[in-house]
């Protein structure tokens, strides 16, 4: 029962310390804040990995297996564009390389 | 470990997120703030990997670099403008992702779940599976593969209901099985939440696009927290809550922009769609100051003229300018009438573009400089001193029925007040109104030129009237 409140505290916090963090993103940066957050819920990838630390048939082995290359899509998928978008922000300050399209260059 | 350094070792991780998502407040911090948050991640793998006995490490091993190395390797690639498609397409991934280990632990014969968990596994799994439809559906519109106007079947409430009655009744008999009939109880609840998130997305559509993809990233980030719940692992639970609380605070950022109600919008809302008034009711004295019959020839030599004669100039970008890919060339034309000495900046309403702050990126590929990017109710003040307002492939947004008119769909929606602005020139491909149907009265303005066409044709015409030697002809011209 300890626990159960403790799971529940930490989504309350979490969900307020969000709710307070995200509400100061600008709205320049809402496409790149909602990819970065894509690869944060890949955070699942540790539920995938610890799937792996039971034994388990085959079958489960398959399911587990797809839980492990969609979250590590995500993850990898995701920090990598928000990396490009963010990159893609100039100003006149700064260089701005001549080819637009390159992100990361 | 004792549990003590492990609580301080979550706490560390989920610190160093707080400080990543903290940073999202300059583009440059941003960029900071996702490699923070990309080594919180990573560093949380490691511990995982560290601390457990992996049974199947080449399996492990195989799927994390194959769903890495694709991931890496779509992302290298996509375009600006198929961001919303891959980010609608990466929530799909994430539902799988929370659905599939759901299952797993669901399935489980020799760990049985507590009441708690049983039920955040269910709720995992169903949430999970629905998002992986609803964001496959998403994004095959986004990327233009299927029809993205909102299909309405009969009855489609009612189908709602009854699928989450189908939904609910299969876990309550899942709770009770074991063994063969669980397993079959669980496909069903799969299968049932997959038909239920089709069937809730497709009635979505068009302009409403941008609240869809941000419900699914705070559905996807939900069914993430489900699956920390059961599996009881802190970082999991907060994670998703951090998720879910951004994808709900965009979903009402979405909603006020287009003074949208959210049930309004999910309901494939289009039930708004006022008897359209009739265009001849447009401003009848209009007509006498507005020349007739004005060829495209002489609406194009006046536009030209008036914007070397400007001094001031904001330009409108709306979802047309993606879909013309005309944004290079506009940053080219705001770059020569900055050249030219005259003041240029980009007014960015909120719902521009297929998902929020997604036109903001367009125009930064484009090398247009960020603070040249003007938010609604910053710019708004500004129009009745502005001499020229381009208005490029954006029509309800800068729609001023939305301001007077009661009773269509766009009424009370917060719009771009363009029409405040001296002279206005609009670049759309045609006449016809926007994603709300309503007819756009600021075309009908004594002060709005159309230059009606391809905007990727347009902008660059109007550039040629901006070329050097143009310049100085119209000052020869003018001196005369």
């Amino acid at each position: 029962m300890a626990d159960l409140a403790l799971m529940l505290l930490v989504f309350a916090l979490s969900f307020g310390v969000g709710y307070v963090l995200i509400s100061r993103v600008p709205p320049l940066l809402h496409t790149p804040l909602m990819s970065m957050t894509n690869a944060i819920s890949a955070v699942t990838i540790l539920g995938a990995i610890l799937l792996f630390a039971v034994a388990m048939g085959p079958g489960a082995k398959v399911v587990g297996a797809v839980a492990l290359a969609t979250a590590a899509f995500n993850l990898v998928g995701g920090f990598v564009i928000t990396d490009r978008m963010t990159g893609l922000f100039k100003t006149h300050h700064e260089p701005a390389g001549n080819d637009g399209r390159q992100g990361n260059a | 470990m004792s549990s003590w350094v492990t609580l301080l070792v979550d706490l560390s991780i989920i610190a160093l997120l707080v400080v990543g998502i903290a940073q999202f407040r300059t583009p440059r911090g941003a960029r900071a703030g996702n490699a923070t948050a990309a080594v919180a991640l990573l560093f949380a793998i490691l511990l995982v990997l560290y601390r457990n006995t992996i049974l199947s490490p080449g399996l492990l091993a195989a799927a994390l670099v194959v769903g890495g190395a694709i991931g890496a390797l779509v992302a290298m690639r996509v375009t600006m403008i198929q961001i919303p498609a891959m980010v609608a397409f990466q929530h799909g991934m994430g539902g799988v992702a929370a659905s599939a280990i759901a299952f797993v632990e669901l399935t489980r014969a020799h760990a049985p779940l507590t009441p708690v968990g049983e039920v955040s596994g269910f709720l995992g799994l169903a949430i999970g599976a629905a998002t992986f439809s609803g964001s496959m559906l998403a994004s095959a519109k986004l990327a233009a593969k299927m029809k993205q106007t909102p299909t309405v079947f009969p009855g489609h409430n009612a189908l709602l209901v009854a699928l989450l009655a189908v939904i609910a009744a299969l876990c309550v008999y899942a709770a009770a099985a074991s063994g063969l009939s669980l397993q079959l109880a669980l496909v069903g609840t799969l299968a049932a939440s997959v038909v239920l998130g089709y069937v809730f997305a497709v009635r979505i559509g068009g302009a409403d696009m941008p609240v869809l993809i941000s419900f699914l990233n705070a559905t996807a980030g939900l069914a993430a927290a489900f699956c920390g719940i059961v599996i009881q692992n802190r970082l999991l639970i907060a994670c998703g809550a951090t998720v879910a609380a951004s994808g709900s605070i965009l979903t009402a950022v979405m909603c006020k922009a287009m003074n949208r109600h959210f049930t309004k919008v999910l309901s494939g809302g289009q039930s708004a769609v006022a008897p359209a008034p009739a265009p001849a009711l447009a401003p009848a004295p209009v007509e006498a100051e507005k020349p007739v019959a004005r060829t495209r020839e002489d609406a194009m030599k006046e536009a030209k003229v008036l914007l070397r004669q400007a001094h001031s100039v904001i330009i409108i970008p709306g979802y047309g300018m993606a879909l013309a890919g005309a944004q290079f060339e506009v940053a080219a034309l705001a770059k020569r009438l900055e050249q030219l000495g005259k003041s240029v900046s980009f007014a960015v309403h909120p719902v521009a573009g297929r998902m929020p702050g997604h036109m903001n990126v367009l125009l930064a590929e484009a090398d247009v400089d960020y603070d040249k990017l003007r938010e609604m109710d910053e710019v708004n003040p500004s129009f009745p001193q502005t001499d020229v307002v381009l208005v490029i492939g954006a029509s309800d947004v800068v729609n001023p029925a939305a301001i007077e008119k009661p009773n269509t769909p766009i009424s009370g929606m917060p719009i771009l007040n363009a029409h405040e602005a001296k002279r206005v020139l609009v670049c759309n491909l045609d006449e016809r109104p926007g994603y709300s149907g309503v007819p756009n009265s600021l075309y009908d303005l004594p002060a709005t030129l159309m230059l009606l066409g391809d905007a990727k044709a347009t902008v660059t015409e109007l550039l040629h009237g901006l070329a050097a030697e143009a310049v100085v002809e119209v000052e020869e011209e003018v001196l005369a």
